[in-house]
C-alpha cells in the first residue's frame, strides 16, 4: 500500500514538474495542483455526478452478473448451447461501445436504461469467462466421487461445481468493474444530463480542462474502490481461493 | 448375481482412445477378460504395475464407465480417488457430509450424521477446519470418512495412502483398520503397496501389465488385519512381488 502511494506521489510530482518547467498552458494540460483545486471547487457537482455513475455501475454489474451466470450455467451444462452461444458471447466484445451506446440511447431513451445496458454489455464478458473457468476447473475426479455417491448431474452441479465457480465469478467481476466505468462514460456521453462522463463532455468545450481531469480522477477512484471492495470480499468470503497467494 | 456377491465383473474388457488420436483409431486396450467376484463383507485388494488399469477397474465397478465387452453387476459403491480430493471451500465436516448430500439428505441432517461419524472415527475437533489447514494424513482420513459415511454397501479405495509419507501412511492405515469394522462394508482396495494389501485384504488379485488381466489370486489363511511382521504377511508380499516380477 505504501509502495503504491509512493508511486502515485512520484507520478504526480513528475507531472507537476513537467507543467512548471515546460510552461504548458493549463487549458491543454492542467497541473495536479490545478486538478486538486478543481476537485475541491467542483466537489458538489462531482459528488452528484459520482452518485449517478456509481448507480449505473451497480445496476449494470448486477445485470451483467445475472445474465452471465445464466449464460455460463447453460453453456456449462449443454454442449449444444456451448457451441451455439459461445460465438455470440465473443461477438458481444467486438461491438464498438461508442457506436452501440449511441444506438442504444436512440432505442432506449435518455434515462438510466441505456447506461445500465451498456455497462452490463462491457462487464458481461469477463464475468461469464470467469464463471466458466471456475466451473471447468473442478477436478474431474471430484465429479466422479460425487457421481459414485449417487448424485445426478444437477445435484452434482449444485454441490460441487457451483461453489467452485464463485472465485472465478468474483475475479471476473473485479476485471469487469474496472473496464465497465469506460462503458458508463460512453453511455453518459451518448445521451444524458448527469454522471461523470457527462461532466467531462461538458467541461471540455467550456475549456474547463482541470474539471475534466478532476472527473477522470473521481472516475478512477470509483473503479479502484469497487475493485478493492471486491478483492476484500473475495479474500474474506473465499479464503480458499488463490487470490491471496497470487498477490503476495 | 447372488445375494452374497456384492461386486461381479465377468469377462470384462475395456479400451480407451489414445491421447491425441481419433476416437475410432488407435484405441488403447486397458483391461482384458477380467473376472472378479467380491463377496459381501469381503476386503479384496487389487495390485499391479503402475498404469496397468487398476483405477479403471474401479471406475468400471462403480458404473462410472461402461466396458467394451463383458458385464458388471454391483451393489452401489462409494469411490475414494487417489488424491482424496476434498472441496477446498468446505469445512472437514461438510466435506465428509458430501456423500449424504449427494444422496439427497438435507444439509442439517447430513451434518448431524457427519458429527456422529466424526465422534466414532476419532475426528472430533476438526469439524470446522478447512482442507488447506489439515495435514495430508488428516485430509485422507476426512476423505475416507466421507466414503464410509455415504450410505453405500461397497467402498472402493483407490490407493488411499499413496500420497502420504511413510509415517503418515502407517498412521492412516491403522486408522482405517479401526474404521473398517465400524463401517461394516465390502471393500475394493487398489494399491501399489504390496504390504498394505497383505495386511488389509481377505483376498489379493494381482494384475498383469497392460492390457491387464488377473494373473494370480492370493488368499491368506488368517483373517485380516494381520501383523505386518508376521510370516504370512511377509510370505504374501514375496508371492505378490514374484508374480509382478519384482525382487523383494
Amino acid at each position: 500500500m505504501i509502495r503504491a502511494l509512493l508511486v502515485i506521489a512520484a507520478f504526480l510530482g513528475l507531472w507537476e514538474l513537467y507543467c512548471v518547467l515546460s510552461g504548458v498552458d493549463q487549458l491543454v494540460l492542467p497541473s495536479p495542483v490545478d486538478v486538486g483545486e478543481s476537485l475541491w471547487r467542483d466537489r458538489s457537482l462531482l459528488w452528484s455526478a459520482l452518485l449517478t455513475t456509481a448507480g449505473e455501475l451497480i445496476l449494470g454489474l448486477a445485470l451483467a452478473l445475472a445474465v452471465a451466470t445464466a449464460a455460463a450455467v447453460a453453456i456449462h451444462l449443454s454442449r449444444t448451447l456451448r457451441q451455439s452461444l459461445y460465438p455470440l458471447l465473443v461477438a458481444t466484445q467486438t461491438v464498438p461501445i461508442p457506436v452501440i451506446a449511441s444506438l442504444l440511447v436512440v432505442w432506449l431513451g435518455y434515462d438510466l436504461a441505456p447506461k445500465v445496458v451498456i455497462v452490463a454489455l462491457v462487464a458481461f464478458f469477463p464475468v461469464v469467462v470467469g464463471i466458466l473457468d471456475g466451473l471447468a476447473g473442478v477436478d474431474p475426479e471430484l465429479d466422479l466421487v460425487t457421481r459414485s455417491f449417487g448424485a445426478g448431474r444437477l445435484r452434482s452441479f449444485r454441490l460441487v461445481e457451483a461453489p467452485a465457480a464463485l472465485p472465478g465469478a468474483l475475479t471476473g467481476m473485479r476485471i469487469a468493474v474496472v473496464i465497465s466505468v469506460i462503458g458508463a462514460v460512453f453511455a453518459e456521453q451518448a445521451g444524458g444530463d448527469s454522471g461523470l462522463g457527462f461532466v467531462i463532455q461538458q467541461a471540455l468545450p467550456q475549456l474547463l480542462t482541470a474539471r475534466a481531469y478532476a472527473a477522470v480522477v473521481v472516475l478512477s477512484a470509483l473503479a479502484l474502490a469497487a475493485f478493492l471492495l471486491l478483492t476484500i470480499t473475495q479474500k474474506r468470503l473465499m479464503p480458499w481461493s488463490r487470490l491471496g497467494e497470487s498477490q503476495r | 448375481m447372488s445375494d452374497s456377491i456384492a461386486v461381479e465383473l465377468t469377462e470384462v474388457s475395456f479400451s480407451r482412445p489414445q491421447r491425441g488420436q481419433n476416437a475410432d483409431k488407435g484405441r488403447l486396450q486397458v483391461l482384458e477378460g477380467i473376472d472378479l467376484q467380491v463377496a459381501t463383507g469381503e476386503t479384496v485388494a487389487i495390485v499391479g504395475p503402475n498404469g496397468c488399469g487398476k483405477s479403471t477397474l474401479l471406475e468400471l465397478a462403480c458404473g462410472l464407465i461402461e466396458p467394451d465387452v463383458g458385464t458388471v453387476h454391483s451393489e452401489p459403491i462409494a469411490l475414494m480417488p487417489q488424491r482424496g480430493l476434498l472441496m477446498p471451500w468446505a469445512s472437514a465436516l461438510d466435506n465428509a457430509a458430501l456423500g449424504l448430500r449427494a444422496e439427497g439428505a438435507s444439509k442439517s441432517d447430513a451434518r448431524d450424521t457427519a458429527r456422529e461419524w466424526f465422534a466414532r472415527l476419532g475426528l472430533e475437533g476438526f469439524e470446522s477446519v478447512r482442507p488447506n489447514e489439515l495435514s495430508g494424513g488428516m485430509r485422507q482420513r476426512v476423505a475416507l470418512a466421507r466414503t464410509l459415511m455415504a450410505d453405500r454397501p461397497v467402498i472402493a479405495l483407490d490407493e488411499p495412502f499413496a500420497a502420504l509419507d511413510a509415517l503418515s501412511r502407517i498412521e492412516a492405515r491403522n486408522w482405517l483398520l479401526d474404521a473398517l469394522p465400524e463401517a461394516g462394508r465390502t471393500v475394493l482396495l487398489v494399491t501399489h503397496d504390496v504390504e498394505e494389501a497383505a495386511i488389509l485384504a481377505d483376498r489379493i488379485l494381482v494384475l498383469s501389465k497392460r492390457p491387464a488381466s488377473v494373473i494370480a489370486e492370493i488368499a491368506p489363511a488368517s483373517a485380516a488385519p494381520r501383523d505386518r511382521t508376521s510370516d504370512e504377511v511377509l510370505g504374501s508380499r514375496e508371492q505378490i512381488l514374484a508374480f509382478l516380477g519384482v525382487e523383494g
